[in-house]
């Protein structure tokens, strides 16, 4: 029994087969967000560095960040951080196995692209 | 091989052996993130765009900076533990090592330079 037929089974069809869905796509999203927030992070470590380096160096990353550009690239870091943060708390909740059926879990999946757009604009209302 | 039972096979086999520390590390970072980071939007994006006399001013106030701290620090942690289960999934090999090598420097090396900065900016 031990090892019958390794390496020779049939495998299961793999995800390109697949239609795609919500609950796969707001999963992939997850991980999309969460590792692309690497680059404005970066960017406000350097805007933190170049405030601690003096006027000069603060006017050049500060100018960059407070450009259109750099208002473009943190814009879409905050859609991408509300949600990665809603997608989060998701995982949290079905870490109890709560809330795992699919009706439910897709309305959390809904949930999370409509809150992230709210918080967002909650944000740059705010900030 | 004929005396290999199925459970022998199991046994200390799972995918990463030391998955459940990993998760949980993510869990705990996660929790403490969903304090930090609404904190840190706030009080990061009300300064922003202010002048560097306004910078130096508000960043030598405790709150905002520890704020600010804490978050660089967590916020890297919880990246290069996400990030390693990113690399683990599509990067394979010699490639897997190179790269969890170069973003946990990177990650490290990041929370390193913030804090510095902000440490240099409060005191």
């Amino acid at each position: 029994m031990a090892d019958v037929n390794r390496g020779n089974r049939p495998l299961s069809p793999h995800l390109s087969i697949y239609r795609p869905q919500l609950t796969s796509m707001t999963s992939i999203l997850t991980r999309i967000t969460g590792n692309a927030m690497l680059i404005s992070s970066l960017l406000i470590v350097w805007w933190f560095l170049a405030a601690a380096s003096g006027s000069d160096t603060f006017a050049t990353a500060n100018g960059f960040l407070t450009s259109w550009f750099g208002d473009l690239v943190l814009l879409f870091s905050v859609l991408g951080l509300w949600y990665h943060t809603l997608a989060g708390v998701r995982h949290l909740i079905w870490d109890n196995a709560v809330m795992m059926d699919v009706p439910t879990a897709e309305k959390l999946g809904w949930a999370c692209i409509g809150g992230s757009v709210v918080l967002t604009l909650i944000t740059v209302l705010l900030v | 091989m004929a005396f290999l039972t199925d459970r022998k096979r199991a046994m200390g086999l799972g995918s990463a052996k030391s998955g459940t520390a990993h998760h949980w590390s993510m869990t705990i970072s996660s929790v403490a993130l969903l304090i930090l980071l609404p904190l840190f939007v706030f009080t990061f994006g009300a300064v922003l765009g202010g002048s560097y006399e306004e910078i130096l001013a508000y960043y030598g106030r405790p709150f905002p900076a520890i704020v600010a701290a804490l978050t660089i620090l967590v916020s890297f942690k919880h990246f290069n533990d996400g990030v390693q289960t990113l690399l683990e999934d599509y990067v394979h090999g010699l490639s897997q090592k190179v790269a969890i090598i170069v973003m946990t420097c990177i990650s490290y090396g990041a929370a390193a330079v913030g804090i510095f900065a902000i440490a240099r900016l409060a005191l």
